[in-house]
C-alpha cells in the first residue's frame, strides 16, 4: 500500500462551550491513500462536521488539540498557515447543501474564479501577480471543468447567479470548483443529502466517475451505507467521537465486526429485513462514559468495556476494530 | 428597471395628495386665522373680513383645497403671507442650502456607520466593538441641538478650528449658480478655496444631523455582518481557501449592506427634521429654519409647499434606495 497523503492520527478534540468542555473527538484515526475514496461514516452529532473542519484548519470557536495530528503528505494542518496555504489548492472541499453555500449577490463564476485566483493551478508562474490573462486561464480550466461535471453551456453559466440554477445543478458547480485546482484530496462533506433522490444518484454517479478520471482522493462523509456501497473503497466507522472500525467496503458491509457498525447498518431501511434500530441515546460529549463510548447501548458490553477504552487494532485481514470481544472472536 | 422606476415615480403622486390633503386639512383646522395675522394686532373685523374675501378664505374648505390643488398642478404655490414673494422663489432659494446639507449628513452616515459596523462585526466583543456599540447608544439618544452647541463650543469657541456660523466666511461671494449647493458649484467651476471654506463651514451641521445616522447604519451593519459571517456560505468560503480578508470584503459585505441601505433610506426623514433645529443654531439658511418663520407666522401657503416638496424629495432618495439594492442583490433586480 502507499503512503498515506492525508493522515488523521490519534486526534483527540474538546471544545469549551458555556456548558462546559465537550470531549468531541476521542481518538480519531484514519487516513487516505492517493486515488482512493474513504467513507466515513457515523451519525449526526458523532463528531464528523467537526473532524472535517479540523482536517481543513478551521477547527470550531472554542476548540483545542489534546493530542494527535493531523497531516497533509508530512505537513500539519494543525498550523494555521499550512492549512491556508493547501485549502482549495491542494485540499478540495464540497459543501453539504448547495442551497446555502453559494454567496447569493455574486455570480457562480466570481466565486469558483475566487478559488482558483488564491489556489492557483500547478502550471501557473510562481510569486507572480493575478493578471488578466491569469483570470483567462483559470476561466479557460474551469470550463473544461464544468464539461466535465455535465454543466450545459459553462460559458454562460459563469454569468449566472447561483439562484439561477437547480440543486443538482449547484451541486455540479461546486463539485467543479472543488475539482478545478486539481487537489490531490476531496473533502466531501455529506455532498448529497440535500438532494432529492434521483439526483443523489446521478451526483454519486458523476462523483464516483470523476474521482477516478481526475485521479483525486475522496473523504466522503455519509450517515448512509447504501451510498457507501456505492462509492466507497474503503469505511472508517465513528460512534461519539471515536473510530470503531476501519476496513475495506467488501469487509465492512459483508461482514460488520464492531457491534455498533452491524446495529447502524441494520438500520438501513433497504438492508433491514425489520427496523430496529439501535437502544438507547449518544452519549452526551459533555459527559462521555469511560472506556468503549458505546458500552452503554452495546448488547454485548461487559465490565471491562467501560473501564479502559479500547484500542483500535489492526486484525489479520488488514482492518481495525476497537472492540474488545472482537479480539476473542478473532 | 425602466418599469420598475416609472411605477414607482407614479405610485409618489398618491403618496404625495394624501400628504397635501393631510396637511392642509391639519393647518386650517388647527385654529389659526392666517386672514387675522395678515391683518395684525390693530385690524377691525372688517378689515380681517375684506382679507378673508381676497384670498378666498370664506369660501367651503373644501373648496379651498381643490382651488389650492389646481394651481399647486399649475406649478403656482402662491404668495408668501410673510415675505410676500412667490413661495416656489423663496424655496428655489433656500433648498439648495438644505439639500446640500442633509446630503452631506447622509454620506457621513452611510460611510461611517458602514465603515464601523463592519469593523464590528469583524471583530465582534473586541474593545472595538463594544466602544462603538457605547458609542452608537450615545449617538442615537444625544439631543442634535445640545451636540450641535457642543460643537460650536469645542471647535469654534475653544479651539476655534472650525467656523461658528454660515454656510461660508462674511464676506466672501457664493460660486457661480448651477445647482445652488456651493460645494459642487464651486468644485465645477474650478473655485476650490470657496470648496475648502464650504467644507469647513459644513462639517460640524452635517456632522450634528448625521449622528444618528451613523449610529443606526453601524449597528444594522454591524448585525448584519455578524449574521453573514456565521452564514453557510462564509464558512464554504474559507473552506476552499478564500483568505480571510477577501471573504470580509467583498463577499459579506455586500451581503450585509442590505439592511443598513434600507435604513439610509428612512434617516433621510429625519435628517430633514433635525435640519430644522440645527439650522437654527448653526444660522444655515435653508428649509427648516424658513419652516419654523412659517409655522410661526401661520403662513400656511409656505407651510403646505415646503412639506410637499420634502415629501417629494423623500420619496425621489428611497426610489434611489430600492435602486441600489437592486444593484446589490440580483434577486430583487429581477422582481424589479
Amino acid at each position: 500500500m502507499s503512503d498515506a497523503i492525508l493522515s488523521v492520527r490519534d486526534l483527540k478534540l474538546s471544545v469549551k462551550g458555556d456548558a462546559g468542555l465537550a470531549q468531541i473527538l476521542d481518538h480519531v484515526d484514519f487516513s487516505i491513500h492517493p486515488g482512493e475514496v474513504l467513507g466515513l461514516v457515523g451519525e449526526s452529532g458523532c463528531g464528523k462536521s467537526t473532524l472535517i473542519r479540523s482536517i481543513m484548519g478551521l477547527p470550531p470557536k472554542g476548540a483545542r488539540i489534546e493530542s494527535g495530528s493531523v497531516t497533509f503528505k508530512g505537513q500539519s494542518l494543525m498550523d494555521p498557515k499550512i492549512a491556508q496555504t493547501l485549502r482549495g489548492r491542494e485540499i478540495g472541499f464540497i459543501p453539504q447543501d448547495p442551497f446555502q453555500a453559494f454567496n447569493p449577490v455574486f455570480t457562480v463564476g466570481d466565486q469558483i474564479l475566487e478559488i482558483l485566483r488564491w489556489s492557483g493551478l500547478p502550471d501557473d508562474p510562481k510569486g507572480g501577480r493575478y493578471t488578466k490573462e491569469l483570470r483567462a486561464k483559470h476561466r479557460a480550466r474551469l470550463i473544461e471543468v464544468l464539461h466535465a461535471v455535465q454543466i450545459p453551456d459553462p460559458e454562460e453559466a459563469l454569468t449566472r447567479f447561483p439562484h439561477q440554477f437547480s440543486g443538482g445543478q449547484r451541486q455540479r458547480i461546486l463539485i467543479a470548483g472543488a475539482l478545478a485546482s486539481r487537489p490531490s484530496v476531496i473533502l466531501a462533506d455529506e455532498p448529497t443529502t440535500a438532494l432529492d433522490v434521483t439526483t443523489q444518484m446521478q451526483i454519486l454517479r458523476l462523483l464516483r466517475e470523476l474521482a477516478k478520471d481526475f485521479n483525486v482522493a475522496m473523504l466522503f462523509v455519509t450517515h448512509d451505507f447504501g451510498v457507501v456501497a456505492q462509492i466507497c473503497d474503503r469505511v472508517t466507522v465513528m460512534y461519539a467521537g471515536q473510530t470503531v472500525e476501519t476496513g475495506t467496503t467488501r469487509q465492512i458491509i459483508d461482514a460488520p465486526r464492531h457491534p455498533y457498525t452491524g446495529m447502524l447498518m441494520a438500520c438501513h431501511p433497504e438492508r433491514a429485513t425489520e427496523i430496529t434500530g439501535i437502544p438507547g441515546q449518544v452519549s452526551s460529549p459533555l459527559t462521555p462514559p469511560p472506556g468503549c463510548r458505546f458500552a452503554p447501548r452495546c448488547p454485548r458490553a461487559t465490565e471491562a468495556c467501560t473501564t479502559a477504552r479500547p484500542g483500535l487494532d489492526r486484525r489479520a485481514d488488514g482492518r481495525r476494530i476497537a472492540c474488545i470481544h472482537e479480539k476473542e472472536v478473532a | 428597471m425602466l418599469l420598475f422606476l416609472i411605477r414607482r415615480l407614479l405610485l409618489i403622486i398618491p403618496v404625495l395628495f394624501g400628504l397635501l390633503l393631510l396637511t392642509f386639512f391639519m393647518l386650517r383646522l388647527g385654529g389659526n386665522d392666517p386672514a387675522a395675522i395678515m391683518a395684525g394686532d390693530n385690524a377691525t373685523p372688517e378689515m380681517i373680513a375684506r382679507i378673508r374675501e381676497e384670498l378666498g378664505l370664506n369660501q367651503p374648505l373644501v373648496v379651498q383645497f381643490w382651488d389650492y390643488l389646481v394651481s399647486v398642478l399649475r406649478g403656482d404655490f402662491g404668495v408668501s403671507l410673510f415675505s410676500q414673494r412667490p413661495v416656489s422663489e423663496d424655496i428655489l432659494d433656500k433648498l439648495p442650502a438644505t439639500l446640500e446639507l442633509t446630503l452631506v449628513a447622509l454620506v457621513i452616515a452611510t460611510v461611517l456607520g458602514i465603515l464601523l459596523g463592519t469593523l464590528a462585526g469583524v471583530w465582534r466583543n473586541s474593545i472595538f466593538d463594544h466602544s462603538v456599540r457605547i458609542v452608537s447608544v450615545a449617538g442615537l439618544a444625544t439631543a442634535s441641538f445640545w451636540f450641535a452647541i457642543m460643537l460650536q463650543l469645542v471647535f469654534a469657541m475653544g479651539f476655534e478650528i472650525l467656523p461658528l456660523r454660515g454656510r461660508l466666511p462674511t464676506g466672501m461671494a457664493p460660486p457661480p449658480d448651477i445647482t445652488g449647493m456651493y460645494i459642487f458649484d464651486s468644485l465645477v467651476t474650478g473655485h476650490f478655496a470657496i470648496t475648502w471654506q464650504a467644507i469647513l463651514h459644513i462639517i460640524m451641521p452635517a456632522v450634528t444631523i448625521s449622528l444618528g445616522g451613523v449610529a443606526t447604519v453601524a449597528r444594522f451593519t454591524r448585525s448584519a455582518v455578524v449574521a453573514s459571517l456565521q452564514s453557510e456560505y462564509a464558512n464554504y468560503e474559507q473552506a476552499v481557501g478564500y483568505p480571510r480578508h477577501r471573504v470580509v470584503f467583498p463577499y459579506v459585505l455586500r451581503n450585509s449592506l442590505v439592511t443598513p441601505v434600507t435604513q439610509v433610506g428612512l434617516l433621510f426623514g429625519g435628517f430633514i427634521s433635525n435640519a430644522v433645529a440645527v439650522e437654527a443654531v448653526f444660522d444655515w439658511p435653508g428649509l427648516g429654519s424658513y419652516l419654523v418663520q412659517a409655522i410661526f407666522t401661520s403662513d400656511y401657503q409656505v407651510v403646505l409647499a415646503v412639506t410637499l416638496v420634502i415629501g417629494a424629495i423623500y420619496g425621489v432618495v428611497n426610489i434611489l434606495v430600492d435602486m441600489t439594492q437592486g444593484l446589490l442583490d440580483p434577486r430583487v433586480a429581477e422582481k424589479m
